[in-house]
């Protein structure tokens, strides 16, 4: 059960925020997470397209026998990706959450330049602190 | 039917543009009477509560805007604690005006300190600061503690400024109360941040002299 790791995405596709929770996870090289976001972005984006309704959402969920990858995308384009295992219930409340915690710790901080990746001290905690509960 | 957008606009509306501006300022004017704008209100309604979220992004705005001015870390916590201090004035004649006839002028340094411990802190962010204390090496020198504050609520800030704290806002604010009140003093805000309460920062009331 559980959150196994975050990826936020801004408009252009490119990482801003990574974080693994626990310790299943193997360790990537830093640029294949740069290359998995931007993969799942273009895909993401062709999933728009190709759909056989129009407006559709694209990509949202992706399961796979051992994980699920759910792709929530904000108003703003923001994507953020979440990897959990497939036991785990309510995404939609859990990527809210972390919706709700990047525009409070991360659009209300004055020093994080939109766009840029995401160092954020308060988000930082919050968002472990968050996560804790959810496993 | 070819009374779509413009023409509908200068049919209803003889005149044009200007018009139509002049009628929509009339009508927002109308509006905001109704509604009670923020000039319309009573001074003296005591609880009047903000969004939290709008209050944030204006001090994030603020921030940012004093930053690119600034020219260092200790300029930025100068303009944050000036821009502070202009509020700091008419907060202490707003809270002296709500008292009403039980106000009084503080003579006392424990007095003005307890008075902004509590009143301005209730009136500014709802609740007292957590502590208010004096300093054992200076008699000068007193702290007030507030283990949340409201200002610093959404900011991180960044490892290669460490030494700044934005609550050099609310610093501003305490001068200017003890200031206006002819305490003159020196406040400075400091994170003394603790596992529990990471975001704890004291005010640093330097008196120049005791009465």
């Amino acid at each position: 059960m559980g959150v196994k790791s975050i990826y936020i995405l801004n408009k252009a596709g490119g990482l801003i925020f990574q974080r693994d929770f626990g310790d299943s996870l193997s360790k990537l090289d830093s640029n294949d997470y740069l290359v998995i976001a931007g993969t799942l972005h273009s895909v993401h984006a062709i999933t728009t397209r190709i759909s056989p309704v129009a407006g559709s959402s694209g990509l949202t969920v992706m399961e796979t026998p051992s994980f699920s990858l759910h792709i929530f995308q904000s108003q703003t384009g923001i994507k953020f990706m979440i990897l959990t295992d497939r036991q785990q219930y309510g995404i939609d409340s859990i990527a809210s959450r972390i919706h709700h915690l990047y525009s409070d710790y991360v659009m209300k901080n004055p020093f994080y330049t939109l766009e840029m990746p995401i160092r954020c001290e308060k988000f930082d905690r919050y968002l472990g602190a968050y996560i804790s509960t959810v496993a | 039917m070819a009374d779509r957008t413009p023409i509908v606009h200068s049919s209803t509306v003889p005149g044009g543009v200007t018009q139509l501006r002049s009628a929509s300022s009339q009508a927002s004017l109308v509006e905001s009477a109704r509604k009670g704008a923020i000039y319309e209100r009573s001074l003296q309604r005591k609880r009047g509560e903000v969004s939290e979220s709008v209050m944030a992004l204006v001090i994030c705005e603020a921030v940012q805007y004093l930053q690119k001015q600034a020219k260092g870390i200790a300029d930025l916590e100068d303009r944050l604690n000036r821009l502070g201090y202009h509020m700091g004035q008419r907060v202490l004649e707003l809270i002296t005006l709500r008292e009403g006839k039980s106000a009084k002028r503080e003579t006392k340094v424990l007095g003005i300190l307890q008075f902004i411990h509590t009143m301005v802190w209730r009136t500014l962010f709802g609740r007292p600061a957590d502590a208010l204390e004096r300093s054992t090496e200076d008699t000068n020198q007193y702290m007030i503690i507030d283990n949340d504050p409201l200002i610093t609520r959404f900011i991180s800030v960044p490892k290669d400024m460490a030494q700044l704290n934005c609550a050099a806002f609310a610093a501003g604010i305490i001068e200017a109360v003890l200031d206006a009140s002819l305490f003159t003093a020196k406040v400075t805000a400091h994170t003394m941040g603790t596992p529990q309460t990471p975001d704890k920062t004291v005010y640093l009331v330097q008196f120049e002299s005791l009465r």
